[in-house]
């Protein structure tokens, strides 16, 4: 952890959360997102990526009332103001789906799986969801 | 527990938080501002108006360093601090702000 | 007979086990997560195109909605709301729930 910084005291640790589930079907997907808000108030070095199902979490126009559960797909849009600005998105997950950024709700970075594994093992922590 | 308005009962959580946020109106965020010992001025509704918006919008209500940050880009940096914020809401501005707007209580505050 | 499927194909083998099982006549009804295994240009779709000369596949309209996928939803797909669902379960006997 050589490239730690020191912020008002306070270490700075790398923490990913990875997020694999469609939403609403399992409470995964609003769990994650939970975590990461509440955790942002920690000021840490925050990567969300989103892979296999997960990437079904940032589609656009969705809308739940006839399942009547809450729509949480526009608080990604208020991971901005939480200062959490690495959002990444697998390329094979993409792919496997037939699915392009212009599905996103949000602005991404796309990566292959190599490189999310790449980024994967500089981290501090890794929570899976 | 529930708090008579107008001949209307509406439910809150053991904090006073509104159980439902369609059962809102000016009426009862006044009558939860009174719960709070806060007496609604302009610049308070702003505030309220403001986080109902901002709800709307991101179905979050946010934790306070999103608010005064959000507040400052909206209303600009004389309103966008916490001393201003924590004028007209004492016992915190998320948390006060909130309840008086209906909305649930902010992700992350204790 | 009637099939319902609740989860994502590419988390489990519900929806291939389902399709493997399913007689001429049947009807697989593709529900919650389930309705990733309607959409069009996805691995799973040629699977489940293969089979919908002879099984009637459907899917829950509002799960769909709910995941923002409606518009992706394989052509010849019938979609169904709550009140269909309780159609196909009262005219096509017994339920078979593959989680």
């Amino acid at each position: 952890m050589s490239d730690e910084m020191m912020d008002e005291g306070g270490v700075v640790k790398k923490f990913m959360y990875v997020n694999r589930k469609a939403p609403h079907g399992t409470i995964y997907a609003l769990e994650s997102l939970e975590v990461v808000l509440i955790a942002a108030a920690f000021d840490q070095d925050v990567s969300l990526v989103f892979v296999d199902d997960g990437v079904y979490q940032l589609m656009k126009e969705q809308k739940t009332d006839g399942i009547e559960v809450k729509n949480f797909s526009p608080t990604y849009r208020a991971l901005e103001m939480y200062d959490i600005e690495k959002l990444y998105v697998e390329k094979e997950s993409l792919d496997a789906r037939g699915l392009t950024t212009d599905d996103l709700l949000v602005p991404v970075e796309v990566m292959s799986a190599a490189e999310m594994a790449d980024l994967m093992a500089q981290q501090d922590v890794v929570l899976s969801f | 527990m529930p708090i008579e308005i107008n001949g209307k009962s509406v439910e809150t959580d053991e904090e006073g938080y509104l159980i439902n946020l369609a059962d809102w109106d000016e009426d009862i965020a006044g009558e939860l501002a009174k719960s709070e010992n806060v007496e609604m001025s302009d610049s308070h509704w702003e505030v309220v108006n403001f986080l109902r918006e901002y709800y709307n919008e991101y179905q979050i209500a946010p934790a306070v360093r999103v608010l005064t940050k959000a507040i400052g880009k909206k209303l600009g940096p004389e309103k966008g601090n916490s001393k201003y914020l924590y004028e007209l809401f004492p016992y915190g501005p998320a948390k006060q702000a909130c309840k008086i707007a209906g909305l649930p209580k902010p992700t992350g505050c204790i | 007979m009637l099939h319902t499927v609740n989860k994502s194909p590419f988390e489990r083998n519900a929806l291939k086990s389902c399709l493997e099982h399913a007689r001429d006549g049947d009807v697989v009804l593709l529900i919650e997560d389930g309705v990733i295994g309607a959409l069009d240009n996805t691995e799973f779709t040629a699977m489940v195109k293969a089979k919908m000369g002879t099984v009637k596949i459907c899917a829950l309209a509002p799960d769909l909605e709910a995941r923002g996928v409606s518009s992706k939803a394989l052509a010849g797909i019938e979609l169904v709301d709550f009140g269909g669902f309780v159609d196909l379960a009262a005219e096509n006997g017994p339920v078979q729930a593959w989680l």
